[in-house]
């Protein structure tokens, strides 16, 4: 049994992500598809296996949320939350992405062929995001470690309160949040966005990695009164 | 004139009570400085409090138990409206989440083994789980926090129950913070951070912003541990009453409400004394929550923020909580505070300490500096090795161990054999700010201040 396909319309979400946990390793399943996903939440969360998963249609919040080793695309777009806090692995959203997309992500890549709204990459904590299209506002908003890669622009407050994560714009960045700055691209930074773009898949191979700025911390926030015990 | 002759002048003492000595000292430390004023533990202020209740006791109309001979129990279950696997305690006193990073890792190991020999949890904190506390805690509840610092999904299988946190007694509105003397490099490590750097944790979680969205963040949960595990909503007591029923509307098996006197590890201090509202509000705004829902009995109430004595634990549950959760209390029990620190079954004096971080025995709330001279809020190499897991471990174990003997005391003489079944009925208020604010009767009279059908 290498390839099964569940049916959320008559399969309710709790048997399959029970299976998925549960079932799916010692059936040598390597394979899922699911098929109407009509918008459910929380579709193929908390997965720790190296399988493949494939959603055919849209998902609503937290598609793939927590995600280990697998491997889920979702040939639609995804509501709040997705691939939230993912340690490995790698999710593939085909359409957009609603806000707090990768949210304190701790490993793994995030792919988003279009748009993903705000929040995009909060908290990010090691993960790597690369989007096609733009990110609202407040995108890696106290993001502490990992990469970000949008092809398209960014919205205000951008990388607020950054600490060590990474961002790269090839658009307009509307306005950058507190702590963050335009840094110079250095050959790490280009080697790193074309490693993304290629990890993005065919579609991100219009982009060139010297196209994009740098965006990192200050990190004047670090400490958070350097004049402490002045006495006067 | 001759100056024999004059008068002498009285020297005048009369303090100011708007400009008392702490105000003077107060605005004069903010002008040499330029900074607020961080530190730890809970409000000081003087609040309507459980002291301000007491207990009816059996006589002509009631029937007591036997003190020392009739059972009395004080069993306890949590989480059991969705879970699989709800929580069973032997005691309703739990231990509330403090964080490895305030605390050092030897004191998380000691709550585990204190709380594992009295059958009841302890919990994580911010920044994670630690290996530590997972071993020696055979009932852990693992806190989901907006800073998500060290969260993963491992742990989150590992645990015996989840509890989402959405605020803190001590800081309602505000994130978590620890300064940089404490973030070593473990601490660093486990929440992917610069050594060093002063933290200050979100205060607001990243990928949900209301309580229709928690109610699905809280199913994600559940179904990343097959439903197995209970969850619990942490708030700080502001808005309780709307609160608790928000939190009961997004799936909560428990709710946890923390009142001000609820401790910190760092927070500024006009956070700590002029945000939130004391415990005794916050619990019967919660129960009142609880019954126009009617929800008791199936949603679970914790409360903490000031829990210090079993009679705090009995008149909790009077009021209509299943369980406290005491976090400062456990902290003094293992020596915070104390004037020595034990050695080799030694006591040996820590009052020196106490002088370099400008306090002294009783007073010191500098949690927040990482030097605490008895060992326990520290990540310093060598002032951790003050409180050891073996002997921190007895200390808690005999304090929970008193509160309960305190507790079936007190409901034995109620005539109860069932801690649970102690009622807001057995109680009685001293002060009008007591009896107003917990809807209880001043004492001898049947006048609860603001009831609508008050006599």
């Amino acid at each position: 049994m290498e390839c099964l396909n569940f049916d959320l319309a008559t399969t309710s979400l709790t048997e399959v992500n029970t299976f998925l946990h549960q079932k799916s390793a010692s059936k040598g399943v390597r394979k899922v598809t699911i098929s109407n996903p009509n918008g459910a939440h929380n579709i193929a969360v908390g997965l720790n296996l190296p399988v493949e998963v494939e959603i055919a249609g849209h998902a609503g919040y937290y598609a793939a949320g927590m995600n280990q080793l697998a491997s889920v695309t979702i040939m639609g777009s995804v509501g709040t939350g997705v691939a939230e806090n993912m340690m490995s692995g790698r999710v593939h959203v085909q359409g957009f992405a609603s806000n707090g997309a990768g949210a304190s992500a701790h490993g793994g890549l995030l792919v988003i062929d279009g748009d993903a709204g705000l929040r995009c990459g909060i908290s990010l904590k090691g993960g790597d995001i690369v989007v096609g299209g733009s990110v609202g506002s407040f995108s890696a908003f106290m993001a502490q470690a990992g990469r970000m890669v949008i092809c398209g622009d960014a919205g205000d407050a951008l990388g607020d309160s950054l600490y060590e994560a990474v961002i790269y714009v090839k658009g307009r960045i509307k306005s950058l949040g507190a702590d963050a700055r335009e840094e110079a691209m250095t050959d790490t930074d280009l080697a790193a966005i074309g490693e993304l773009l290629v990890q993005g898949g065919p579609t991100f191979s219009i982009h060139k990695p010297e196209e994009f700025k740098r965006i990192a911390s200050a990190r004047a926030l670090y400490h958070w009164n350097v004049d402490a015990d002045q006495e006067y | 004139m001759d100056n024999k002759l004059r008068p002498t002048k009285k020297l005048s003492h009369e303090e100011s009570w708007g400009y008392d000595r702490s105000i003077i000292d107060y605005i004069q430390r903010a002008a040499a400085h330029g900074l607020y004023e961080i530190r730890g533990l809970g409000a000081k202020r003087r609040l309507p409090h459980f002291d301000d209740l007491v207990f009816l006791g059996a006589s002509m109309s009631r029937y007591p138990l036997e003190g020392y001979r009739e059972k009395c129990t004080t069993k306890t279950m949590l989480g059991t409206r969705f879970a699989k696997k709800p929580i069973a305690l032997e005691i309703p006193i739990t231990i509330a989440g403090m964080s490895f990073g305030a605390l050092s890792a030897h004191v998380k190991d000691a709550l585990g083994r204190a709380a594992t020999e009295m059958g009841t949890s302890t919990t994580t904190g911010d920044g994670g789980m630690t290996l530590e506390e997972r071993a020696s805690s055979k009932i852990l509840v693992y806190q989901c926090l907006p800073s998500r610092y060290g969260f993963n999904p491992d742990d989150l299988r590992k645990a015996n129950a989840i509890e989402v946190v959405i605020g803190q007694g001590a800081k309602p509105g505000g994130g978590g913070m620890l300064l940089g003397q404490k973030v070593n490099p473990r601490v660093a490590k486990m929440r992917t951070l610069p050594e060093g750097v002063d933290q200050r944790s979100a205060c607001r979680h990243p990928d949900w912003t209301g309580p229709d969205d928690l109610a699905i963040k809280i199913r994600e949960l559940r179904e990343i541990t097959d439903w197995e595990k209970p969850i619990y909503v942490k708030v700080g007591a502001t808005r309780t009453f709307n609160d608790v029923k928000l939190a009961i509307h997004s799936g909560a098996d428990v709710v946890v409400v923390d009142g001000m006197q609820g401790g910190t590890a760092a927070t500024q201090t006009c956070f700590i004394e002029h945000v939130g509202i004391p415990t005794l509000a916050a619990l019967r705004q919660a129960v009142d929550a609880l019954e126009d829902m009617n929800m008791k009995g199936t949603v679970q109430l914790i409360v903490s923020g000031g829990i210090r004595t079993g009679a705090d634990v009995a008149k909790a549950l009077a009021m209509g909580a299943d369980a406290v959760s005491i976090g400062q209390g456990v902290l003094v029990a293992l020596g915070c505070n104390s004037e020595s620190w034990i050695h080799d079954g030694e006591h040996i004096s820590a009052v020196e300490g106490y002088e370099t971080i400008g306090a002294a025995p009783g007073f010191c709330h500098h949690c927040h500096t990482g030097q605490c001279p008895v060992g326990i809020t520290t990540q310093d190499a060598v002032l951790e090795q003050r409180l050891q897991p073996e002997v921190g471990a007895r200390r808690v174990k005999n304090y929970l161990k008193t509160l309960n003997m305190e507790l079936t005391t007190i409901a034995r003489a109620c005539g109860k054999q069932n801690v649970h079944h102690l009622e807001r009925e057995d109680l009685v208020a001293l002060t009008i700010e007591a009896a107003a604010m917990a809807h209880i009767p001043l004492a001898g009279t049947n006048w609860i201040p603001g009831a609508m059908n008050a006599l």
